[in-house]
């Protein structure tokens, strides 16, 4: 469905532009109909460019995303952005800031009507909302004409959830949604994307925390410095780690059963098998090789 | 919101009954009744603008028409005197804010258009637009606009206040570009702009609706600081003898009180009000807009 | 003992009312005792670490007592209060990077801040390069300006700072959120480290993320609303919770290996109760599934078992 081949972004920095930010470099990567992919990395990863290039906020440098086989580098014009983002849409790290302040917090599902359904009656364009509202387990009488600062962090985020369910979305590229979420509320939001994979939305999951990324999760993708340091189905990524950035992720990350020291030793009592991790041939490329099928390691960029 | 932020369990929803637009407009109406800076600038602004909509209809003859004896101190039939030549100098004054307050207007408002839709555009768009924008607005910037305008209405033969607010407005954007561009660019990354983009919205309506709300008191202060500005230029335009030719402004007052040597003559009464009249406007719009940036800048109010 | 907390009460101040940020919490922390104190945004937590140090202007301490190390801390005295910053209480504000004046190089700003507490910086400078190496930083920072520092490093150079004086108690406010796994994870061992050295007696940990303090802390401070509701190790907090809010928290985390094949995780529907008007009694009580009639009460916290204590009638 999606496919992203030898993506680059470069930011030119800088006076007089004359700097290269290499902001993601030589990176390819498909998402499939009801797979949630999950783009794990730290920050200056390039993780969240790539969500904003699949949706068309910033125009890759070079290389090609295409979904469905149109390549969305090539689109011109509104009419064909307007049908695009019918059927890929996003959700954003900060749901305080996905909403504009002064209008109360539906107004995002009127944008969506405006642009998209205007000619759908009141009575059935609210029964398409309380569905949509329905399908992320909100209470309508909770959420609809509420100011956004009303509403808790795990509402909006559910809501902006919703008004992309009122398109008929494919893929929707959710950017460390649950970063500024509580706990207690995370999980919540985490079911709801995990339930959207089995109704066959195809998800990229982009996010910091490796916890995060493992729980819903078919293919994992970690990123470093813009490139992909290992891809590959989810369990092995985890439990065979191959790139020694993966292992130095895993061993860092705070885990609640288990300290840090343990998994210290629980990664040297495990060496991964003796592999030959991909040379970069310039400063450009960034070729992966198959360690087993379907896991990919990438360059070590020290 | 501001005054509570970073303070826990405001965030919830049970307690805050009132919708965000309503509070918001009435927090900003508690603290502008308790500024007296806001109070006192628009109480004054208010009065001579009144002054001058109201005045001139109660006076039943041209301003510049020489209607008294000549040089009297004001009195009870000339409540601020007369000219050398016997005009009525009340009357020039009254016509005089009118004029002053109108100037304010077109020339600010020819201003703000320019300026906050090059902001915009600039701060919204970015990129090698906003650089082409940015180069303007800095040519603009540095060009010495008193000269300009000086060349400019020197090579007109009849001169209106509207030719004269064009040209004001033309040369007096550029800083409200600048200061448009950086408040649009950085709401321009929020996400809900992200989303309207994700929404099929025209790159305008985006503007309109969701960056420029959320500037609206910025917008205000920059238009009444245009305002002002362009009173002050066109009072030192009329003052060096480049005004409208045909009328009356509070600028021209001051250049003939000058040119008919009031000063020697001791004639206080033709120089005063015109001076003191462009001063105060001025003066007090500034304290306006001080009051307003306290009223609606959360930091700066005392608490 | 080095801190002892009896009944605090520190409420914000803002137009509409008084939000009820702390409301009576009363609790010990030993000499050496790291101490992680968790719970979700507006639950108190941070509103906790900066009453132990300063108030803002719109904090406004109620009722209640600090001790620290027998003495009494007089919180809502600000002036009283100078002499204990830095020397007794530090405090490793949240966004530290921000802290540091762009203007000054390193060095500068530590010597001024020496100065300003009555000590004299060469007294201190073999000390200074000492911790600076210590945390990973050559000393060579001292000449730079903050700008050209990572936010790991600024991170370790406001720790480095706010310890120099070997204050009683240092009080860490989210201070590795902001950073990357790998550098949140060597900001959090050296700070275990300036205990181990006695740098500073006893530490208060900050955090939303408790599978962060698990593994740095002695024990865990779990509040919710206003209101502690366990205290416990840290290994007991996160293995054997008895508050019924704990264990529904700790089962919402999601960890390394869980995936939803092995079944949904479940979270603890409904928010937290607004503070400017809280419900009385048990704060938990509308989201709890074990509440009854008695948690209309305010249940106290009471000891369950040596070093575990709790805030829940069922538990008691």
């Amino acid at each position: 469905m999606l496919e992203l081949s030898h993506v680059h972004k470069v930011y030119r920095v800088g006076a007089f532009g004359g700097g290269r930010l290499r902001a993601v470099r030589d990176v390819s990567l498909k998402v499939e109909p009801g797979e949630v992919v999950s783009l794990i990395g730290e920050s200056g990863s390039g993780k969240s460019t790539i969500g904003k290039m699949v949706l068309g906020l910033f125009k890759p440098s070079s290389g090609s995303i295409t979904f469905d086989g149109t390549d969305i580098t090539t689109i011109r014009g509104h009419t064909a952005r307007k049908a695009y983002y019918r059927r890929v849409q996003g959700v954003f790290q900060d749901p305080f800031s996905s909403f504009n302040p002064i209008f109360k917090a539906d107004r995002v599902f009127e944008m969506i009507r405006s642009s998209y359904f205007p000619g759908v009656s009141d009575a059935d364009w609210r029964e398409r909302v309380l569905k949509a509202i329905g399908t992320v387990r909100l209470d309508p009488d909770n959420v609809l004409g509420k100011y956004p600062h009303q509403l808790s962090g795990g509402q909006m985020q559910r809501l902006l959830i919703a008004r992309a369910l009122l398109l008929d979305v494919d893929l929707l590229v959710a950017d460390e949604v649950i970063s500024m979420l509580d706990a207690s509320t995370r999980i919540d939001v985490l079911n709801l994307l995990a339930d959207l994979k089995e109704r066959g939305l195809g998800i990229l999951f982009v996010t910091h925390d490796l916890s995060l990324g493992n729980y819903v999760s078919d293919r994992s993708v970690i990123l470093r410095k813009g490139a992909i340091a290992e891809m590959g189905p989810t369990a092995r990524v985890f439990e065979n780690p191959l790139h020694p950035y993966s292992r130095h992720l895993l061993s860092c990350v705070p885990q609640l059963h288990r300290t840090w020291a343990e998994v210290d030793a629980e990664l040297a009592a495990n060496p991964p098998d003796h592999f030959e991790l991909p040379v970069a041939p310039d400063d450009e490329s960034a070729p992966l090789v198959e360690a087993e099928r379907g896991h990919f390691v990438g360059i070590d960029q020290g | 919101m501001s005054e509570i932020a970073g303070a826990p369990g405001t965030a919830d929803a049970a307690d805050a009954p009132e919708p965000t637009a309503e509070r918001k407009t009435s927090e900003v109406l508690h603290f502008a009744v308790r500024n007296p800076k806001l109070l006192i600038g628009l109480g004054i602004v208010l009065t001579l603008l009144l002054t001058g909509i109201i005045g001139p209809f109660f006076i039943d003859h041209d301003p510049n028409e020489y209607v008294g004896p000549q040089s009297q101190p004001p009195n009870g039939e000339y409540w601020l005197g007369t000219t050398s030549f016997g005009q009525d100098i009340w009357a020039q004054f009254v016509y005089g804010l009118r004029s002053t307050f109108l100037i304010g207007a077109f020339g600010g408002g020819v201003a703000f258009v320019i300026g906050t839709t090059v902001g915009f555009v600039a701060g919204y768009k970015g990129g090698i637009i906003d650089e082409i924008l940015n180069m303007l607005t800095n040519v603009v910037l540095v060009l010495p606009a008193l000269v300009v305008l000086i060349v400019a209405t020197a090579y007109l033969d009849v001169r209106g206040i509207f030719v004269q607010g064009v040209f004001i407005g033309l040369t007096s954007w550029p800083w409200a570009a600048r200061a448009v561009r950086s408040q649009a660019l950085s709401l321009s990354t929020r996400d809900y702009v992200d989303l309207a983009r994700l929404s099929g919205r025209r790159t305008w309506r985006i503007i309109t609706t969701e960056i420029a709300p959320n500037m609206s008191s910025y917008l205000v202060m920059s238009f009444i600081l245009l305002f002002g500005g362009s009173i002050l230029i066109a009072a030192g335009l009329d003052f060096i003898g480049l005004g409208p030719s045909n009328g009356v402004s509070l600028g021209l007052m001051l250049e003939s009180a000058m040119k008919w040597s009031s000063l020697y003559l001791g004639m206080w009464w033709w120089f005063i009000p015109p001076g003191l009249g462009i001063t105060t406007i001025v003066g007090s719009l500034y304290i306006l807009n001080v009051g307003l940036d306290e009223v609606f800048n959360p930091k700066l109010r005392e608490l | 003992m080095t801190l002892r907390v009896n009944d605090l009460k520190v409420y914000y101040q803002t137009l509409r009312g008084d939000v009820h940020a702390l409301d009576g919490v009363t609790f010990d922390l030993a000499d050496g005792e790291i101490m992680g104190l968790a719970g979700e945004s507006g639950c108190g937590k941070t509103t906790l670490g900066k009453s132990l140090i300063r108030l803002d202007t719109r904090m406004r301490h109620v009722g209640g007592t600090i001790e620290l190390d027998g003495k009494d801390v007089p919180i809502a005295d600000d002036k009283a209060m100078v002499p204990l910053r830095y020397h007794e209480i530090s405090l490793i504000p949240q966004y530290a990077m921000s802290a540091l004046n762009p203007t000054r190089k390193i060095g500068r700003m530590i010597n001024e801040l020496l100065r300003a507490r009555g000590v004299r910086p060469v007294d201190i400078a073999d000390e200074l390069r000492r911790r600076l190496e210590l945390v990973g930083l050559d000393p060579d920072v001292l000449n730079r300006f903050p700008i050209e520092l990572s936010g790991g490093m600024k991170q370790r150079v406001v720790m480095v700072m706010s310890t120099l004086l070997n204050p009683s108690l240092l009080i860490a406010d989210e201070v590795t959120s902001a950073l990357d796994v790998s550098t949140q994870r060597a900001v959090a061992e050296s700070l275990v480290e300036f205990r181990d050295r006695e740098y500073v007696k006893s530490m208060v940990f900050v955090t939303h993320d408790i599978s962060l303090v698990y593994q740095m802390a002695d024990t865990i401070m779990v509040m919710y609303a206003g209101h502690i509701v366990e205290k416990a190790s840290a290994s007991t907090i996160v293995n054997a919770p008895r508050h019924p809010y704990t264990q529904m928290l700790i089962s919402a985390l999601p960890e390394v290996g869980t995936t939803t094949d092995q079944g949904r995780l479940e979270g603890i529907p409904g928010t937290p109760p607004g503070l400017l008007n809280p419900p009385t009694g048990c704060r938990f009580k509308d989201r709890c599934p074990l509440a009854f009639s008695k948690c209309s009460e305010r249940p106290p916290l009471v000891e369950i078992e040596p070093g575990h204590w709790a805030a829940c009638w069922k538990t008691g």
